[in-house]
């Protein structure tokens, strides 16, 4: 009974696919406006994940500056940040000393010799603070805590650009998924118009299938297979037309990274992610299928 | 086998399509249906296989009371019954073998019990050579003889056929009212709708004569076949 069962299903998908290669042509242009549709939100979703990567490298940016009081010695300073360094959301503390400052500064600035008029070095200890964690937030909180340090003179968070870059990613991703969503129910409705056409043409089989005791699961299976055939196919294709556009944009983007001194890379798909494509396009053309096939077939009778 | 009870069948138009139709049909009985068109030979024919539901009155075929047979469960009903129609109902893109095996492949036979029913019901209607051809390239005295292959292959108790000569030359038609009468023989149930009244008055077999939606005459064979 079973095996029975598995027989029809297998010629019903087998049949579904050869009906599909009957007429090329159309099919074919389905299964592109399919392909195209779908390709565009996954362009989007690479395009997020790359910028997350970048930002992700960009981490070393978030580093800030904490700046001691003039009157910090070099003991209480070296006892801040080891103080620092114990914390749960501190990567790395560097001290940098008044003495080491003013090196750094009179060899990089040029000013060396307007330095020696001064009486004493006007630069303050200093110490570079890496944040553990990545969330915008907790790298404030941390920012915080350390001004209210009494040796804290001032913080200076110059890289807040990444935590909001950060934000704006979060947000275009949420975006990403709205278009996702709306794109999958226009494949879903793409494919159920093709679906309702092809049930049309069939009227007259549908309708001898109906006299000889077809039952309404018997006669919707091939045209479920069919949705399942165009949603995975056009899938597919959106991928292999993702592969190609990320192949001609590779060299162009080795030579931008190049340029910044970056060994940067453009990340495509992984196979999970395709394979999630894939079966999400098979379930789309399911469900596209199964509305047309529930509201369209009951309207073929026979008379 | 089939009864009707005082049968009413009119339809949204307002057609009066039968007015107080009742007859039976017993088991293995074989019947005309004749009267002219309109007459609502075909309304009574649908009424049989669910196709339509009556006004009023009751159906029974098979010892089951249509009005009691919900929409969900008419295709297991219409397994039940085999028909034949006028313009055959056969599917060009498939073939011979595959059109004969629809109603075998819906009931859940095994593949093997399929082949092997096909080609019997291929070979009681003289088709056996020509089952891998698409109906297309078949006679039109064929495409019937295949579409009477289909409508027996399950094995009904029951078939009903609507006009089934009426694209044919008398010749062929003999030969397919022939066919009728050796599914007859070996017990089958049929009813066959049919205003080819010198056809029929070669074939000893019971007549309902049909006139605006009302029995007008029933005659029974000579021969008294089945049990009322």
């Amino acid at each position: 009974m079973l095996k029975r069962y598995f027989a029809l299903h297998w010629n019903n998908c087998v049949g579904a696919l050869r009906r599909m290669l009957r007429q090329p042509v159309g099919s074919l242009l389905t299964v592109m406006v399919i392909a195209i549709a779908l390709a565009l939100p996954a362009a989007l979703r690479i395009l997020v994940n790359n910028a997350d990567l970048l930002s992700d490298s960009w981490e070393g940016a978030a580093d800030f500056t904490v700046y001691l009081g003039m009157d910090v010695n070099n003991t209480q300073a070296q006892a801040l940040a080891d103080d620092v360094r114990r914390r749960d959301d501190v990567a790395e503390v560097t001290l940098i000393s008044r003495a080491q400052a003013l090196e750094e500064f009179r060899s990089r600035s040029g000013f060396g010799e307007a330095l020696d008029a001064l009486d004493e070095n006007p630069l303050p200890h200093t110490l570079v603070v890496r944040p553990a964690g990545g969330a915008a937030g907790d790298i404030e909180k941390l920012a915080r805590a350390l001004d209210e340090r009494a040796e804290t003179d001032l913080v200076q968070v110059d890289t807040q650009w990444v935590a909001r870059l950060r934000g704006m990613l979060e947000l275009i991703a949420r975006a990403v998924d709205i278009v996702t969503v709306l794109v999958g129910l226009a494949v879903a409705l793409v494919i159920g118009n093709t679906i309702r056409l092809e049930i049309n043409n069939r009227a007259t089989e549908i309708e001898v299938m109906k006299l000889v005791g077809g039952t309404d699961g018997f006669i919707r299976r091939p045209f479920l297979y069919l949705g399942i055939w165009y949603g995975a196919i056009g899938a597919l294709t959106a991928a292999v037309l993702l592969f190609i556009a990320l192949a001609l944009l590779r060299d162009p983007v080795s030579v931008l990274a190049g340029l910044y001194a970056s060994g940067y890379e453009l990340a495509g798909l992984t196979s999970r992610e395709t394979l999630t494509l894939v079966a999400g396009g098979a379930m789309l053309g399911w469900a596209g299928a199964w509305l047309a096939a529930f509201r369209h077939l009951k309207a073929i009778e026979p008379k | 086998m089939i009864r009707f009870e005082n049968v009413h069948k009119r339809y949204p138009s307002g057609r009066e399509a039968l007015t107080g139709v009742s007859f039976a049909l017993g088991k293995g009985e074989m019947a005309f249906l004749t009267g002219p068109s309109g007459a609502g030979k075909s309304t009574l024919l649908k009424l049989i296989a669910l196709i339509e539901r009556p006004t009023r009155g009751t159906v029974i075929v098979n010892s089951q009371n249509t009005a009691r047979v919900p929409g969900r469960r008419i295709p297991f009903f219409r397994q039940r019954i085999g028909v034949v129609f006028q313009d055959h109902k056969l599917l060009y893109d498939r073939s011979v073998f595959d059109n004969v095996a629809l109603p075998l492949i819906i009931g859940g036979l095994k593949r093997r019990d399929i082949g092997r029913r096909v080609r019997a019901a291929l070979d009681q209607v003289g088709l056996l050579d020509r089952e891998s051809h698409p109906p297309i390239t078949l006679s039109t005295g064929e495409q019937q003889r295949v579409g009477i292959a289909r409508a027996v292959a399950s094995r009904p108790d029951v078939v009903i056929a609507d006009e089934p000569t009426g694209n044919l030359d008398p010749e062929l038609s003999l030969e397919v009212m022939r066919l009728f009468e050796r599914f007859n023989d070996v017990g089958v149930t049929l009813l066959i709708a049919t205003h080819d009244l010198e056809l029929i008055d070669r074939l000893d077999h019971r007549r309902l004569k049909l006139v605006a939606g009302q029995i007008v005459e029933d005659s029974k064979s000579s021969r008294q076949s089945g049990v009322a």
